[in-house]
């Protein structure tokens, strides 16, 4: 695939994007970037003064953060392997017809 | 940022639940017609679904300093309409839920309406607009995507403002808590997978361009004007 103007315009704002990161990390030092969702969690705990979940997680727990950043990365692995698969047979169909 | 287990009190998660079950009904009977007709797209729909199942497990640090995850369903909306996307928002929220402690089970309902229906609604709504308009196709990929993701937390922001409103300022005082937390973290993640979607339709176009006429998301002529000019 040639490098067009897409690939380019996809570039600055990656590049953008990582740049908005460094100054995140400047604008709150000592930040450890936890989850939004933990932030909300706290915000539930200001405006309630504090509120216990009714109903504990049902699921399976990931011990730890290293078993749960696996399943992250399996879940991102799946969805890559299937998007290069068929993009890849999409190509090849596409040259032998 | 899916909302956590059991944080949705009654009876707001089952509200949510009512409001989601009809259009993921709808998506299942709109998805078995595409499997059983038309077969040869369903490599297009597990990309689209994979697409969903890639962006919302990379969580991405945000200038606000916390993290987010994008979520993918501008992709799906756009090909599939934003019944069918409803469903694979299903598959991935579930997966997390399960295995991950990420949202859950009773927040399946409020959690599937933003990131599987508000935002891919947004996104269809956006993207026929624009191509009605006349607009560039990948300018109007970008913004519908973007919207979608950004929506998405909008949303999610709403439902808690609903169910925990402040004292002081009711439902829109603690809407605005919320939607600093959710909606500002978002906006650098919404654009940069904005353009993530614009590029993956570059390429779809390249290699499977008349799947997509055959969907009715781009005329024959759209097809023609972006090969004609390098992109």
């Amino acid at each position: 695939m040639k490098i067009g103007k897409g690939e380019i315009i996809f570039a600055v704002i990656a590049v953008l994007f990582v740049a908005s990161f460094f100054y995140g990390m400047a604008a709150n030092p000592g930040s450890e970037f936890g989850g939004a969702d933990g932030a909300a969690e706290g915000v539930i705990t200001d405006v309630t003064g504090g509120y216990e979940p009714w109903v504990d997680n049902m699921g399976f727990e990931p011990p730890g953060g290293e078993t749960e950043s696996l399943l992250f990365a399996l879940q991102a692995a799946i969805g890559a392997v299937i998007i290069g698969y068929f993009f890849g047979y999409y190509k090849g169909k596409g040259r032998s017809d | 940022m899916h909302i956590f287990e059991g944080f949705l009190p009654s009876p707001w998660w089952q509200l949510w639940f009512v409001f989601s079950i009809p259009v993921i009904m709808f998506g299942m009977y709109r998805l078995n017609k595409l499997v059983s007709e038309r077969r040869d797209l369903l490599p297009l729909l597990a990309v689209a679904g994979a697409f969903i199942f890639v962006l919302s497990s990379l969580k991405l640090p945000s200038v606000t300093g916390s993290s987010s995850h994008p979520t993918g369903t501008g992709m799906a909306a756009i090909l599939f309409g934003p019944a069918v996307t409803a469903v694979m928002g299903v598959i991935v929220l579930l997966y997390q839920a399960l295995f991950l402690a990420h949202g859950g089970l009773t927040t399946l309902g409020a959690n599937v309406a933003s990131m599987g229906i508000v935002g891919p609604v947004i996104a269809y709504a956006i993207y026929k607009a624009g191509m009605k308009a006349n607009l560039n196709f990948y300018v109007v990929v970008f913004i519908a995507a973007a919207f979608a993701d950004w929506a998405t937390y909008v949303l999610t922001s709403a439902q808690l403002a609903l169910a925990f409103p402040s004292q002081a300022g009711g439902f829109l005082g603690s809407f605005q808590a919320f939607a600093a937390v959710f909606a500002t973290t978002q906006v650098p993640l919404a654009i940069m997978e904005g353009a993530l979607t614009a590029l993956i339709f570059k390429y779809i176009i390249q290699v499977k361009g008349d799947a997509l006429v055959e969907l009715k998301v781009v005329s024959q002529e759209t097809i023609n004007k972006i090969r004609g000019t390098p992109a």
